[in-house]
C-alpha cells in the first residue's frame, strides 16, 4: 500500500519537476534572445554610430571644474574669491629625475627653498602620475621664458588654475574657514557621499569653516567636454561640451567692518567672541582670537609653517566660539536667576544678609563670596548686579540640580547650538546620572552649590554662552544662529534666503524678565560690576561679568593675579545684550587668562555694540570719554 | 598502465561537459591575452587558475551525492559562521569586507556559499519530501535570506544575486506555489514604485545611473558607456584578435575582469557573440539534462540549481557589459581572470558530473 503510494507520488513529482524544468529552458531563451537582440542593435543596427564613436576615441572625457562660489560680508564685501593664476607644474611618473628637473628649472624661474619644500609635501600627498605645482603666481615674462623652453622638460607644464583668495586676510578666518588639497581622507568621504565624481578635476576642498560646512553649495557642478585626441594625446577639437554650473554663492550676516573692530579690540589676548540678532539668530560677528592667514593653505602650505601654527602656544588654529570650552562662571548667573524666579522662588520682596560666605547644614566647609564679608542685605535684582556669590549658592541647593539642569538647558547650554560650522562641541550641562555615567561616583549636594555661580563642571562654548544671552534677551524664544542669510544662485541672478528658524520658546513671566534685566542693566551702571563698561553708552546694556579660574585656590588662599603666570590667570568672561529694552544685539567675550570680566572682556563688547547700535567706530573720542570717567569701587578686580 | 590511469581519470568525467569547458578556457585566455595589452605574465597565471580549478572538478566528480548529502548541513553551519565572523572581524579590501583571515592565509567565505546554499536547500527539501507544506518553503526561504543579507551588508552584492538565485532556483524546482511566485512578482511590481516615493534623492539618482549611464558619465556611468562603444564598434565580424581599440587604448576599465566580455564583442563581433552564447548554451542544455535523469530529490534539485545559476552567471554579466542590466559584480564563466570565481564554477560542474557518473552505482545499492 505504502509503495503504491510513493510510487504514484513519485511519478507526479516527475511530472512536476519535468514542467518547472521546460519553464526554465523556456526563460533561459528568452533571456539568450534578450541578449542577442541587444548584440543585433548595437553591433549591427547601431553599427555606424559606435564605429564613428570608437574611432574618435580617440574622444576623451575633460572635467571642466566649476568654479567656486564667492562669500561675501552682509554689505556685499568680497570674503573669499577665486583669480586664474599660472602655475608651473611637474607630474612626477613623466618627468624623470624629479631633483634634477627642478634644478634646471630654477636657471630660467626662481624657485624658492619654500617651493621646494611645498613641492615635497605636496608630492608624497599625491599619486605620481598627478601634476603637482612646483611654483604658482607666475607672472607673464617667467611663463613666457619658460613656454620658450619647454622642450627641455617633459613632464612639467605651465597650467591656469583657478586660485581661491582671502582679500581681507586673518579677518574672521575660523568663521570662513580656508580650501586646501584634497586628501586621502576627503577622497574618502567624498566616496562615501558619492560626490567624488563630481569631484573629477578639482584639487581643493573646504577645509573648516562656511568652506567646508557649505562645500556642496560652494563647490558646483563638474561639466564636462568630450575633446577629440590626436596620437600623442593632444585636445584637436571639442566635441560636444556640457558646461559646468557654477558653486553658488554665500552671502554671511557677519559685517566685515564690525568683525574687524571686535578682532581689533582683543589686541593680543586670546579669546573668542559671537555677536547674535537675538531676533532672527544672525550672527554678527565670530572672532576667534589669534587669527591665521587662510592664504597660506590654498597653495599647499609648507611644514615648517604649519609646524610653527600648530606647535603654537597660542593654539591659533582651534576654532574657539565652537571647540573651546570653558566654566561660565558667573555669567550663568542670570540663567540660574531666571530658573529661581520661574520656579516661583526669590520674588521680591525676598532678601539675604549675605555674610561673605555659605555653608551646607552639617558640613564646615565654607563656599566664599568672591567679596570678603559679603554684600550685606541681597535681593534677586541686586544679587546679578553685584555677582552676589553667596545668594546662587542658596538658590541652586534649594531648586536640586535635576530641575536646574533640565531648566537652563533651554537657553542651549549642554547642547550643540546647530550654527552652520563644522566640529562644534556640545559643552557639558552636570547632572547626576551624567556624573555617575562618566566618573561612577555619586552626586554631592557641594556640586549643586557650585554649579549656581557657574563653577564646577559646567563647561560653554563662546556660541552656546552667545546663544543662551540672545534668547534671555529675546524672552525665552530660541532662534536658531546662522552664520550664512542667503544663498546666491546662478552667478547670483537668484536669491534664496535661509529660513529663519524658532528652535524653542519658554513660557518666562514678564515679571521675571524684568527682574533679571533689570539686575544686569544695573550691572553696567556706577555701582554693577561692569560700571565702566556702561559708562558714557546712549542706550541701555544688559550684561553680566564672569571669571572663571583656571588654576584652583585653596581655601582660605587668596587670588593675586600678579603673582601668577599670565597662562595660569583667570579668563574674563562678558555677556551683554543693548539696548535692553529692544535687544538688537546679544554677546558674549571670552579673554582668555584676562582677569576680571568687566575690565578685559567687556570693553570690546562695547565697542562692538556702540558700532552696530550706532555706527561709531572705536576712536580717540570714545577713549577720552572713558578715561574721565573714574573707576567705580565696586568695578572689583574679582567678580 | 597509462591507459589504466586514463581510464581512472575518466571514469567520472563527463565528455561532452569537458569537451565544452576546455573549449571556453581556451578562448578565455585568448582573449585575456588580448584584454592584458600582451601579457604573458596574466595568462600563465590564469592557466595555473584554470588547472587548479580543474582539479577540484575532477576531486568532486569523483566524490559520491550521497557523501555531498551528508555534508550539505554541516558545510551551510560552518559558512554562516564564516560569514558571521567576516561581519566581525572581516578584513577590508577595496571597500568591502569580504575577506576573513585564519592566519594561514586570506578566505573568502561568500564563495563557498554559491555551493553551500543550494546544497542545504536541496537537502533540506529532499528530506521534507513526503510531508512538504508552505512552512517549508517559508523555512527555506529564511536560511536563503541570511547568507544573502550578509553577504549584501559586506557589500558584494554581485556574489549576494548569485547566491540569491542559486536559493531560488532550489525553491522554484521544488515546486513552491505558481500562486506565490506570481503574487510575489505582482507585490513587487506594486511596492516599486512606493519604495521609489520612499528613497532619498541620491538614492534615486543612483538608480537613474545604473538605467541611463549617460547621466554621469564620468562616473558610474563610464563603464556602461566605454563598454557599449567598444561591443558597438565590434560590428558584424569584430576588429580581429588584438585589434580592439577601445581595449587596446586603455578605454575600458576591468576589461580583464568583469568587463572582458567587452573585449571579446569588439574584436570578435557579433558573430563571436552568437557563437559564445551557443557555446553556453551547450553547457546549459547538457546541465538540465543531466538534471532531468538525477535519481533523487537531492540531486536533481542541486544539479538543476547549479545549471540555472551558471545560467544566470552568462547572463548577468553579458547583460550588464552590454548595458541591458545594472552594473553588478559578476564575471564571465572561463573568460574573466580571477581563480575564485573559477573555481566556484568548475565545483559546480564536478557536481554535476558526479550527479550523473553515480547514477547507476545508486540504482544497484
Amino acid at each position: 500500500m505504502r509503495l503504491r503510494f510513493e510510487v504514484k507520488n513519485h511519478s507526479l513529482e516527475q511530472y512536476q519537476y519535468s514542467l518547472r524544468l521546460s519553464v526554465s529552458t523556456g526563460f533561459i531563451l528568452l533571456c539568450f534572445v534578450v541578449l542577442l537582440g541587444r548584440f543585433f542593435y548595437l553591433q549591427l543596427w547601431k553599427y555606424d554610430y559606435f564605429q564613428t564613436l570608437a574611432e574618435n576615441n580617440r574622444v576623451s572625457l575633460v572635467p571642466i571644474v566649476p568654479n567656486r562660489g564667492l562669500i561675501l560680508d552682509r554689505n556685499g564685501v568680497t570674503l573669499a574669491h577665486n583669480f586664474f593664476v599660472y602655475t608651473l607644474e611637474i607630474t612626477p611618473s613623466k618627468a624623470g629625475n624629479v631633483e634634477e628637473t627642478i634644478n634646471n628649472i630654477s636657471q630660467f624661474i626662481e624657485v624658492s627653498a619654500e617651493d621646494r619644500k611645498r613641492f615635497k609635501k605636496l608630492r608624497q600627498e599625491s599619486h605620481s602620475f598627478e601634476s603637482v605645482p612646483i611654483r604658482t603666481h607666475l607672472n607673464e615674462v617667467e611663463a613666457a621664458k619658460f613656454a620658450a623652453n619647454r622642450y627641455q622638460f617633459p613632464g612639467v607644464e605651465i597650467r591656469s588654475r583657478l586660485f581661491r583668495h582671502y582679500p581681507l586676510g586673518n579677518l574672521g578666518v575660523h568663521m570662513i574657514g580656508y580650501i586646501g588639497r584634497i586628501n586621502e581622507a576627503d577622497v574618502k568621504a567624498l566616496e562615501k557621499s558619492e560626490d567624488i565624481s563630481n569631484y573629477k578635476g578639482s584639487d581643493h576642498i573646504g577645509k573648516g569653516g562656511i568652506e567646508q560646512y557649505y562645500e556642496r553649495e560652494l563647490h558646483g557642478i563638474t561639466g564636462f567636454q568630450q575633446v577629440e585626441i590626436d596620437a600623442d594625446g593632444q585636445a584637436v577639437r571639442v566635441l560636444s561640451s556640457t558646461p559646468p554650473v557654477p558653486g553658488d554663492n554665500l552671502v554671511l550676516s557677519i559685517d566685515s567692518k564690525m568683525q574687524d573692530i571686535a578682532e581689533k579690540a582683543f589686541e593680543n589676548h586670546r579669546g573668542a567672541m559671537v555677536a547674535i540678532n537675538p531676533k532672527n539668530g544672525e550672527i554678527l560677528s565670530y572672532v576667534s582670537m589669534p587669527t591665521f592667514d587662510p592664504n597660506l593653505f590654498v597653495d599647499g602650505i609648507d611644514a615648517d609653517t604649519w609646524k610653527a601654527l600648530n606647535g603654537s602656544l597660542d593654539k591659533p588654529l582651534i576654532n574657539r566660539p565652537i571647540r573651546g570650552i570653558y566654566p561660565p562662571g558667573s555669567t550663568f548667573k542670570p540663567f540660574v536667576a531666571m530658573a529661581g524666579l520661574q520656579d516661583g522662588r526669590r520674588h521680591p520682596p525676598f532678601s539675604i544678609g549675605d555674610p561673605g560666605f555659605y555653608t551646607l547644614a552639617g558640613s564646615a566647609h565654607q563656599y566664599r563670596d568672591w567679596k570678603p564679608g559679603g554684600h550685606g542685605q541681597v535681593d534677586m535684582q541686586r544679587a546679578i548686579t553685584v555677582s552676589c556669590d553667596t545668594f546662587f549658592y542658596g538658590l541652586a541647593l534649594e531648586m536640586g540640580i535635576d530641575k536646574l539642569t533640565s531648566f537652563v538647558s533651554h537657553f542651549g547650554f549642554g547642547k550643540k547650538t546647530g550654527v552652520d560650522l563644522v566640529g562644534e562641541i556640545g559643552g557639558l550641562l552636570p547632572t547626576p546620572e551624567w556624573k555617575w555615567r562618566r566618573w561612577k561616583q555619586r552626586w554631592y549636594p557641594g556640586e549643586t552649590v557650585i554649579v549656581g555661580i557657574g563653577q564646577g563642571y559646567t563647561l560653554v562654548t563662546p556660541m552656546q554662552l552667545a546663544q543662551a544671552t540672545a534668547v534671555l534677551a529675546n524672552n525665552g524664544v530660541a532662534m536658531q544662529p546662522h552664520l550664512v542669510s542667503s544663498i546666491q544662485k546662478h552667478n547670483g541672478t537668484e536669491n534664496h534666503l535661509m529660513p529663519i528658524t524658532k528652535l524653542d520658546e519658554m513660557p518666562l513671566d514678564q515679571r521675571s524678565i524684568d527682574i533679571v534685566r533689570a539686575g544686569m542693566v544695573d550691572v553696567t551702571k556706577p555701582g554693577g560690576t561692569a560700571a565702566s563698561v556702561g559708562a558714557g553708552a546712549s542706550y541701555n546694556i544688559a550684561a553680566k561679568t564672569g571669571t572663571a579660574q583656571v588654576v584652583g585656590i585653596k581655601q582660605g588662599a587668596k587670588y593675586n593675579a600678579g603673582s601668577i603666570d599670565e597662562r595660569h590667570r583667570d579668563h574674563a568672561l562678558f555677556i551683554a545684550y543693548a539696548p535692553a529694552e529692544d535687544p538688537k544685539i546679544a554677546v558674549a567675550v571670552i579673554v582668555e587668562n584676562g582677569g576680571h570680566g568687566g575690565s578685559a572682556a567687556g570693553p570690546i563688547a562695547r565697542k562692538v555694540m556702540d558700532y552696530y547700535l550706532l555706527g561709531k567706530e572705536p576712536g580717540a573720542a570714545t577713549d577720552a570719554s572713558k578715561k574721565t570717567e573714574p573707576p567705580t569701587p565696586e568695578d572689583a578686580p574679582h567678580d | 598502465m597509462i591507459s589504466k590511469i586514463l581510464d581512472r581519470l575518466k571514469t567520472h568525467i563527463d565528455p561532452f561537459l569537458m569537451g565544452c569547458i576546455s573549449f571556453s578556457c581556451i578562448v578565455g585566455l585568448f582573449v585575456l591575452y588580448s584584454a592584458s595589452g600582451g601579457s604573458f605574465e596574466r595568462v600563465l597565471s590564469q592557466l595555473l587558475n584554470i588547472l587548479a580549478a580543474l582539479t577540484i572538478m575532477w576531486l568532486a566528480a569523483n566524490t559520491s551525492p550521497h557523501y555531498l548529502e551528508r555534508i550539505a548541513l554541516p558545510l551551510f553551519v560552518l559558512g554562516l559562521l564564516l560569514l558571521l565572523g567576516v561581519a566581525l572581524f572581516g578584513e577590508i579590501s577595496h571597500g568591502a569586507r569580504r575577506w576573513l583571515n585564519l592566519g594561514v592565509g586570506r578566505i573568502q567565505p561568500s564563495e563557498l556559499m554559491k555551493i553551500a546554499v543550494p546544497m542545504m536547500l536541496a537537502w533540506y527539501f529532499a528530506k521534507r519530501e513526503q510531508s512538504l507544506r508552505w512552512v517549508d518553503y517559508a523555512f527555506a526561504a529564511l536560511l536563503l535570506v541570511v547568507p544573502v543579507g550578509l553577504i549584501m551588508k559586506q557589500p558584494d552584492l554581485g556574489t549576494a544575486l548569485i547566491i540569491a538565485a542559486a536559493g531560488f532556483y532550489v525553491l522554484f524546482l521544488a515546486g513552491l506555489s505558481w500562486k506565490i511566485l506570481i503574487g510575489g512578482a505582482v507585490s513587487a511590481a506594486v511596492m516599486a514604485p512606493i519604495f521609489w516615493s520612499l528613497m532619498h534623492d541620491y538614492q534615486r539618482k543612483r538608480i537613474e545611473i545604473l538605467f541611463d549611464p549617460y547621466q554621469d558619465p564620468l562616473g558610474a556611468g563610464y563603464h556602461t558607456i566605454q563598454a557599449s562603444i567598444a561591443l558597438g564598434s565590434g560590428g558584424f565580424a569584430g576588429k580581429g584578435w588584438m585589434e580592439g581599440t577601445q581595449s587596446q587604448l586603455d578605454f575600458l576599465p576591468e576589461r580583464t575582469t568583469d568587463f572582458i566580455f567587452a573585449v571579446f564583442g569588439e574584436e570578435f563581433g557579433f558573430l563571436g557573440n552568437a557563437l559564445l552564447l551557443i557555446l553556453f548554451m551547450l553547457l546549459i542544455a547538457r546541465g538540465l539534462v543531466i538534471s532531468s535523469q538525477a535519481q533523487n530529490t537531492f540531486t536533481r534539485l542541486l544539479a538543476g540549481s547549479i545549471t540555472l545559476t551558471f545560467f544566470t552567471y552568462v547572463f548577468v554579466n553579458m547583460g550588464m557589459v552590454s548595458g541591458v542590466l545594472p552594473v553588478v559584480g559578476v564575471p564571465l564563466p572561463f573568460v574573466s581572470y580571477g581563480g575564485t570565481s573559477l573555481v566556484t564554477i568548475l565545483l559546480g560542474f564536478g557536481i554535476l558530473m558526479s550527479i550523473h557518473t553515480h547514477k547507476t552505482l545508486m540504482s544497484t545499492s
